[in-house]
């Protein structure tokens, strides 16, 4: 994929980036979960060679690992773009149109929600209620929260994010 | 190790008196994650900067105002708030550059145009005058939007930590005593008995035992978690660590969503500096007694804050739940004796042990005892965090405190208690709001989501809304939730798209039944209440989906085009603004148009149109 050669070059420094995150914590069974969630925050996914590291550490086998990042919506498998956008799907957001800004996200960024976008810029998640009910709908960038957003604003707000890493990103 | 003990000597202040923090005039900038949405802390260095321009030294202590962040004062969608005290002034909508005529105004006549206006359109300077505020009664929120969280000292002036200090001084039976005289029951859902909780906790000799805060606030529509962990984390460590006292446990874990950034930070602080106070540790207040509290942060699974699925996950397993043979007071985290409690009923705790617990019993009704905070969010004019004693009726809170319907549109349904509550039609507006009304209603109290609707909501996408979250969050282990749910959003959304079926709502009813029955927790058992109680008040539009493959509120999108009514339309050309899909047209003083074939259905022309002018109309006719 895309990201297939920064990957290779990265090796050393992601099993680096888990230790310092493993070793924060005592080696056991009930930090697994808070282990996975910085190894998420530091690298917006989980690496496969994340697993086997953690698994020395907190003593559980590789399929408890993978039946939590698997289980819990906050650790993903797969890389995340480098903004994650969240749009609030609880009920007060929903009635006020997040699927209208669904529909509209997707025209501009040419993603379905858990997709992300070739140029891995931007990933797309429908997030259950933020808790933020009163500025529905709510749409989290990364983590900003934008409140009462309309179709209108969206594809303004999204070049504000691809600007923003535009110098450091390109080749 | 001296400073502890002078700290936690403070001589005690009366509980409740919030807003007498300080004689010096304070600027308390509500800093919670609404209003920060709206760059509130822009705002509160706005305010510190026009002070020091103004000769005004805000640091040190001085006759010159505090400026002080505080939590959320729940009227979000007017953030972010400023109010003044002692002068009891509250602006609204306040930006970065009203800072300075608010500093030069301090003293003198407020700035009218900050003020709140009244239905009369006149302005209105305290709080109290505010009729969003004016029917509440704060208790679990009684500190919110008055202290600083991150001082410690502000939670002590306002009355904190006496409570604590007062059941050192009582045995365990006492406290649980005066928790069962409360009647107190737990607030985030399912309403049990707190006091007789923590009783069957306190009965078992096993050790360690463990106390535990549910701060895994799910329910779509529901925020008052949130704003209590963000706002006053010192009253839920207060709750907590008098839980603690009564079961004698020495470990308790706070579980708080990871989405809740403000929460997990203010919580992580409000711990390290009560610890440094000494009203947690390893000798609470010099008493000898040990508390440690842990955060664990949640995973993002809904099914988590159910309580056996809470006490896995924090164990480091998947979260998934168990059938409740024994109870987790018998054996919970670990096998050891546990109680579970959520963070508004942990709020709660001081004020009784502080005032007893007959004194609280005496708000609300005979069976849902003191006050209730719920989350009021929809088509209402006011939406926000409000608090009223329980026994209140929806139609107050809808429409005196929430002030009607958004464009005087006709009510057409409340949703009470997330995914596990249910509908309630206009011809329940009346009824009272506590745990028992609504469970005999089919409706539910749960954390205290209460999200309002009008006509243009259709009873069948809410019904296949909530259904779709629960068939994703479902965590799979028994098999009437996993295999009910996706069969019934199957069918929803057939219904919903114009493939429905007759027949279609028995099968969903005996489906629901089967859940109902069958079920391993409560996020299956519970799971038909949105879908029974919509095909109870609202049949007819089911039949409608079916029968004529129409939505009568005009919203899915499968069944529904818009046009526009030539004789209503001002040409004022809104619609074509919102159009999301720019296929709205028109010139000056010519009705607009809408290209149906091209149309998304998505209703943003409706919405934007003040006239009424743009109608929903079944597809079929106009194709």
């Amino acid at each position: 994929m895309v990201d297939e050669n920064s990957k290779a070059t990265e090796t050393g420094s992601v099993a680096e980036g888990i230790h310092r995150i493993i070793l924060k914590y005592p080696g056991q069974r009930r930090y697994s979960l808070a282990i996975l969630q910085d190894v998420q925050k530091e690298f917006k996914y989980i690496p496969e060679e994340a697993i086997p590291l953690i698994k020395r550490h907190v003593g559980v086998s590789e399929g408890q690992l993978y039946a939590l990042a698997t289980f819990y919506k906050a650790l993903s498998l797969t890389p995340k773009g480098q903004h994650i956008i969240k749009l609030c799907d609880g009920t007060a957001c929903h009635l006020r149109g997040t699927n209208n800004l669904l529909g509209e996200l997707g025209r501009t960024l040419g993603i379905a929600a858990d997709e992300r976008t070739v140029d891995g810029k931007f990933s797309l998640e429908l997030v259950n209620c933020v808790g933020s009910c009163a500025l529905a709908p709510v749409m989290i960038v990364d983590d900003d929260y934008h409140g009462k957003v309309t179709m209108g604003q969206l594809p303004q707000v999204i070049e504000e994010y691809r600007d923003e890493q535009e110098g450091g990103s390109d080749e | 190790m001296s400073e502890r003990t002078t700290v936690c000597g403070t001589p005690p202040t009366a509980f409740g008196a919030a807003t007498a923090v300080t004689p010096r005039r304070c600027l308390l900038v509500c800093c919670g994650t609404g209003c920060r949405a709206n760059n509130a802390m822009g705002l509160a260095d706005a305010l510190e900067a026009a002070a020091r321009d103004a000769g005004l030294d805000v640091t040190v202590s001085s006759d010159a105002p505090q400026i002080k962040r505080t939590g959320c004062n729940g009227f979000c969608e007017n953030g972010p708030i400023v109010k003044v005290h002692p002068d009891d002034i509250s602006y609204y909508k306040v930006k970065p550059e009203d800072a300075e005529p608010i500093i030069a105004s301090l003293g003198n006549e407020p700035v009218a145009r900050l003020l709140y206006r009244g239905e009369m359109r006149q302005r209105l300077t305290r709080q109290i005058d505010n009729p969003f505020y004016a029917h509440q009664q704060k208790l679990a929120l009684r500190n919110i939007g008055e202290i600083d969280p991150l001082v410690i000292a502000d939670y002590v002036a306002a009355g904190g930590y006496q409570a604590l200090k007062k059941a050192l001084q009582m045995s365990s039976e006492q406290i649980v005593e005066e928790v069962i005289a409360s009647g107190l029951r737990g607030r985030g859902g399912a309403g049990f008995p707190t006091g007789i909780k923590w009783q069957t906790a306190a009965g078992y000799p096993a050790k360690p035992k463990y106390v535990i805060c549910n701060g895994d606030e799910g329910d779509p529509g529901a925020f008052m978690d949130r704003s209590i962990l963000e706002g006053d984390p010192h009253s839920v460590i207060e709750g907590l660590t008098i839980a603690a006292l009564a079961i004698q446990a020495e470990q308790g874990f706070l579980y708080i969503r990871d989405e809740y950034g403000l929460a997990l930070s203010n919580i992580a602080a409000a711990i390290a500096v009560a610890e440094a106070d000494g009203y947690l540790g390893d000798d609470i207040c010099g008493s000898g007694r040990k508390l440690r509290l842990e955060i664990v942060r949640g995973g993002g699974a809904f099914v988590c804050g159910e309580s056996t699925a809470l006490m896995a996950s924090i164990e480091g397993r998947v979260g998934e739940p168990r059938a409740k043979y024994v109870r987790s007071a018998e054996k919970g985290l670990w096998g050891q004796p546990t109680v579970l409690n959520n963070v508004e009923t942990l709020a709660n705790i001081p004020y009784i042990i502080l005032n007893g617990g007959a004194e609280f019993a005496k708000i609300g009704t005979a069976g849902s005892t003191g006050t209730k905070v719920f989350s009021l969010v929809g088509k209402v004019n006011r939406t926000g965090l409000i608090e009223v004693p329980m026994g209140a009726s929806l139609r107050h809170m809808i429409y005196d405190i929430g002030g009607g319907i958004k464009r005087d549109r006709p009510f057409k349904a409340v949703q009470t208690g997330g995914p596990s509550g249910g509908c309630i039609p206009e011809g329940q507006l009346d009824l009272a709001v506590d745990f028992d009304t609504l469970d005999a209603e089919g409706a539910m109290m749960g954390s205290g989501g209460m999200i309002v609707m009008d006509e243009h909501d259709c009873m069948v996408e809410v019904a296949r809304y909530y259904v779709k979250l629960l068939a994703e969050e479902s965590c799979g282990k028994c098999t009437p939730c996993r295999e009910g749910l996706r069969q019934m959003l199957g069918i929803l959304t057939d219904i919903t798209e114009g493939r429905g079926q007759v027949g279609d709502i028995e099968l969903l009813e005996r489906i629901c039944a089967t859940m109902t029955a069958a079920s391993l927790c409560a996020l299956g058992k519970t799971a038909a209440n949105p879908v029974l109680s919509t095909i109870r008040h609202f049949r007819d539009e089911y039949q409608a989906h079916i029968r004529d493959r129409s939505c009568p509120a005009g919203v899915c999108p499968a069944l529904t085009v818009y046009v526009i009514d030539a004789e209503k339309c001002t040409s004022c050309g809104a619609c074509s603004r919102a159009c999301p899909v720019g296929i709205v047209s028109g010139e000056k003083k010519v009705p607009y148009s809408i290209q149906s074939e091209k149309c998304i259905a998505c209703g943003s022309c409706r919405d934007a149109c003040r006239f009424d002018a743009v109608i929903a109309m079944r597809k079929e006719e106009v194709a």
